[in-house]
């Protein structure tokens, strides 16, 4: 055992070695990381970055001697403050746990207990390691909730986890990890669930607290923008292999390795905006509501121009899935029209007739909800081509074939099962279910949230090369300002409900802007080291 | 297969998927790893299936046949003896179980077909006709099910059409409620918006969307409900109400030689006779519970901790 007292800032902190971890799947152990070192010195901030299924969490989770079920710690070193944590006893790693080494996971919702309120919560970890009373602990858990910008410091702690928000919850879970003062915080994708304009004040409030108590940090996350106003150091993982590690602005200037280089040019699509006066679909005057409650939708009114994309944009709760929800029929509106091709659609999905059902296809967010488990592909993309076309037998098949290579995949893919696909692929499937339809209007609910950025690059290039191809016009339902940049023409803003502002895609990211769309527009994290500081800057000066 | 590339495509991406094969594959894969119990119970089950499905070839004499002397012990001819008024007491025995086996699973098959379809229509509808449907299994449900059935057979007559209809109905509350309760989680799934946005009727919804997704628990529901049909028939029959004599059941031939208990204190063997049916009836239900357990656990997603 080395020294307890609190060591200088640059000592090494935490050391991993020919680290390898090994999980089970199909009934036997795979590598799945590979030989990775990491080392993270005191009050040092170490992004990793990566894929999903790069092993992030895995690592991230190993730094603390601990194996998720289903994974187990091979071989390797982890030496954290002079101490060997492989091979320790359960017991004695628990002493480390939650005092020396805390974790902020993704979901604080999950994480958190829901019958118990926060201040308990917060001031367990502090109270059962024996560090402070119940008094103290609970003094410096509102310190912390100050630390860390929380409204109302000193009651906040009396809610229950389901009374406040998801930003909120994220900032107590990181208060909670430093009540006991760790030396090493790992913060797994902890804003990831978050909406960008509540990502930005989470994001400051837990650099300002790794800086004050000049704790060292592990911050794991797919976002290269994220990190890059978080870490000292970026660690680039692939494979459970590490591609890449320099320092933050040395990889931001000049990436070395080639996958890395793919990574920063994900944001690279360009597409000129254009418009035309051919409207595909008009939404007159629509409200809606769910059920008999008050009304979600206010008095919308969105043109949509025919082989064109309209971006709508919005953070979660705005209404935007409730709008594609009444193009579609499920929800009607119980005020106003919906237009397409100049001929008013019922509005109840009974009313509508199969061609009127053909011509509206959907790509959902999830593509593993959205496809059977069941069916295979074939089955998959040939039941629109019988139901709509009554394509049989050999034509059908053909045809499969053929949208399956206009999604850049093989007729390899015909029997798969869709458990049997990457996510990439999974979406590209549904994006072939929806073409098979021969539609001309096609909803896109958040269809690349879910994948990774590289993928969604991917996905956003094949989406933009069949709209060039087959003139098909796309309504794109996203939080995410990086894809609507990318594919949009025409932006539609949405708060609550309402219309915030619509026009050309230059027209809106182009100041004055009103004030949310500001908001919004300046949340968005860039490959700027310095973004964050300087955002913080400006805000403070209004 | 594990080639990286440094842009993205989408047929490099499959690195990480798992080797291919065919359902017999996977199929015999999992019959190896099946526990001892589960292939005891198989093992069972075929024969006894085998057994019933060549009853007539397999039986030494014929199902009603009574000229020999009542009451013989084990022996020689007779392997189980003879009952009350004559008959061998094996040929019954292997005849019953084609006649209880096939009753109860034609019974069971009946009563999934009701369940099942109307449990789904609930599940899908949610409307009045789920209330409707729902509140009358509840009524059903709440008069027990044996003395519910005595009350119908008394009133309909006691033949086997009225037996499987009954036994059936009164059955199809339970795999009402199950479908019900697994449907309404795969009615959610974004899958059956898309066919109910594509425009997809409610049998096609019914029969490709939701059902293959719902199968196992009911796969597995078919297995413990049949073991209940073919007790409550063997008790039915027990009673004299069940499959009426001379057709051969394991129920009535408890019944017809359960006076040989009695006997016990002089002869031994003898008093054994009810048993076995009895036995036979104990071992196909425990079978059939060690398969669906197996079965069970496999598609309940239960794994054992490695």
């Amino acid at each position: 055992m080395s020294t307890d007292q609190i060591g200088k800032k640059g000592d090494i902190l935490l050391e991993m070695k020919d680290v390898v971890i090994d999980g089970f799947s199909d009934d036997r152990w795979h590598e799945i990381i590979k030989k990775v070192d990491l080392t993270v010195k005191r009050g040092e901030v170490v992004g990793i970055i990566g894929e999903s299924g790069a092993g992030k969490s895995t690592l991230g989770k190993a730094a603390m001697g601990f194996a998720q079920p289903g994974c187990r710690l091979t071989s390797g070193s982890i030496i954290f403050n002079g101490q060997e944590l492989i091979n320790q006893p359960e017991k004695e790693k628990r002493k480390i746990w939650g005092s020396k080494i805390a974790y902020v996971a993704q979901s604080a919702a999950a994480s958190f207990n829901p019958a118990h309120r926060l201040l308990d919560q917060t001031t367990e970890s502090g109270i059962r390691h024996g560090l402070m009373s119940k008094l103290e602990a609970e003094a410096d858990a509102i310190d912390l909730y100050k630390a860390m910008q929380l409204p109302e410091a000193e009651t906040i702690g009396f809610r229950y986890p389901h009374q406040v928000s998801g930003g909120q919850l994220q900032r107590a879970m990181t208060a909670m990890a430093m009540t006991s003062r760790p030396e090493l915080i790992i913060f797994d994708e902890p804003t990831t669930a978050l909406d960008v304009t509540t990502q930005v004040e989470v994001l400051a409030s837990m650099r300002d607290a790794v800086a004050r108590f000049n704790t060292a940090a592990i911050y794991i996350t797919h976002d290269l923008a994220v990190v890059a106003q978080m870490a000292d150091r970026i660690k680039v993982l692939r494979y459970g292999e590490t591609m890449e590690e320099a320092e933050t602005s040395k990889m931001l200037k000049n990436p070395s390795h080639p996958y890395t280089k793919s990574l920063w040019s994900v944001r690279s699509i360009e597409k000129k905006a254009t418009t035309s006066n051919d409207k595909i679909l008009e939404i007159k005057n629509v409200s809606a509501a769910y059920g008999k409650h008050l009304n979600v939708l206010h008095d919308i009114n969105i043109s949509v121009p025919r082989g064109k994309t309209v971006a709508l944009v919005g953070e979660s709760g705005s209404g935007k899935s409730t709008i594609a929800r009444v193009i579609t029929g499920l929800l009607p509106a119980n005020q106003g029209e919906v237009l397409f091709n100049s001929d008013p659609l019922p509005n109840a999905l009974s009313g509508r007739s199969t061609k009127q059902l053909q011509k509206i296809q959907m790509i959902y967010q999830s593509a593993d909800t959205a496809m059977n488990p069941r069916h295979t592909v074939g089955e998959i993309i040939g039941r629109p081509l019988e139901f709509y076309l009554g394509l049989k037998e050999k034509e059908k098949e053909a045809r499969v074939i053929e949208l399956l290579e206009m999604i850049e995949l093989d007729e390899s893919f015909f029997d798969r099962l869709p458990s049997e696909l990457s996510g990439g692929q999974k979406q590209r499937i549904c994006i072939a279910r929806a073409l098979a339809a021969e539609p001309e209007l096609i909803i896109c609910d958040e269809v690349t949230s879910a994948l990774d950025q590289i993928v969604q690059e991917g996905i956003l290039k094949l989406l933009l090369k069949l709209q060039q191809d087959l003139d098909i016009t796309y309504i794109f339902i996203t939080h995410d300002i990086a894809t609507v940049r990318a594919i949009s023409d025409e932006i539609v803003v949405m708060l609550d409900g309402k219309v915030v502002e619509q026009g050309m895609k230059d027209e809106i990211f182009s100041p004055p802007h009103p004030d949310y769309t500001e908001l919004l527009l300046s949340s968005v994290p860039e490959m700027d080291p310095e973004w964050l500081t300087n955002l913080l800057k400006k805000r403070g000066k209004k | 297969m594990t080639k990286k590339t440094n842009t993205y495509s989408a047929s490099a991406e499959v690195g990480s998927i798992r080797q291919r094969r065919t359902r017999w594959e996977r199929m015999w894969l999992n019959l190896k790893k099946a526990p001892p119990t589960a292939i005891f119970g198989m093992i069972v089950i075929t024969f006894y299936a085998f057994v019933s499905i060549f009853a007539p070839l397999l039986a030494p004499f014929g199902e009603a046949d009574s000229q020999f002397s009542a009451y013989l012990g084990f022996g020689d001819i007779h392997l189980l003896g003879t009952d009350q008024i004559g008959r061998d007491i094996l040929s019954r025995l292997i005849y019953g179980a084609r006649n209880t086996i096939g009753i109860a699973l034609i019974t069971t098959l009946v009563s999934f077909a009701i369940g099942m379809s109307l449990g789904l229509i609930a599940a899908i509808n949610r409307s009045y006709i789920d209330q409707l449907l729902s509140r009358g299994v509840d009524v059903l449900m709440a008069i027990p099910s044996l003395i519910f059935a005595l009350m119908l057979l008394s009133i309909f007559g006691a033949s086997t059409i009225s037996l499987i209809c009954i036994m059936a109905v009164l059955d199809s509350t339970r795999v009402f409620r199950l479908t019900r309760a697994v449907s309404m989680n795969v009615v959610v799934m974004d899958y059956v918006e898309a066919a109910t946005l594509r425009g997809e009727k409610i049998g096609w919804i019914m029969r490709r969307e939701i059902l293959p997704n719902i199968l196992p628990p009911l796969v597995a529901e078919f297995g413990l409900r049949f073991c209940f049909v073919f007790l409550a028939i063997a008790a039915l029959s027990f009673l004299g109400v069940g499959i009426q004599p001379p057709t051969a059941d394991w129920g009535t031939m408890v019944r017809e030689t359960a006076n040989l208990i009695q006997f016990a204190k002089y002869d031994l063997m003898r008093a054994m006779v009810p048993l076995i049916p009895a036995a036979c009836i104990a071992l196909l239900t425990v079978s059939v519970n060690f398969v669906v357990d197996w079965f069970l656990h496999k598609t309940s997603g239960i794994r054992d901790e490695h």
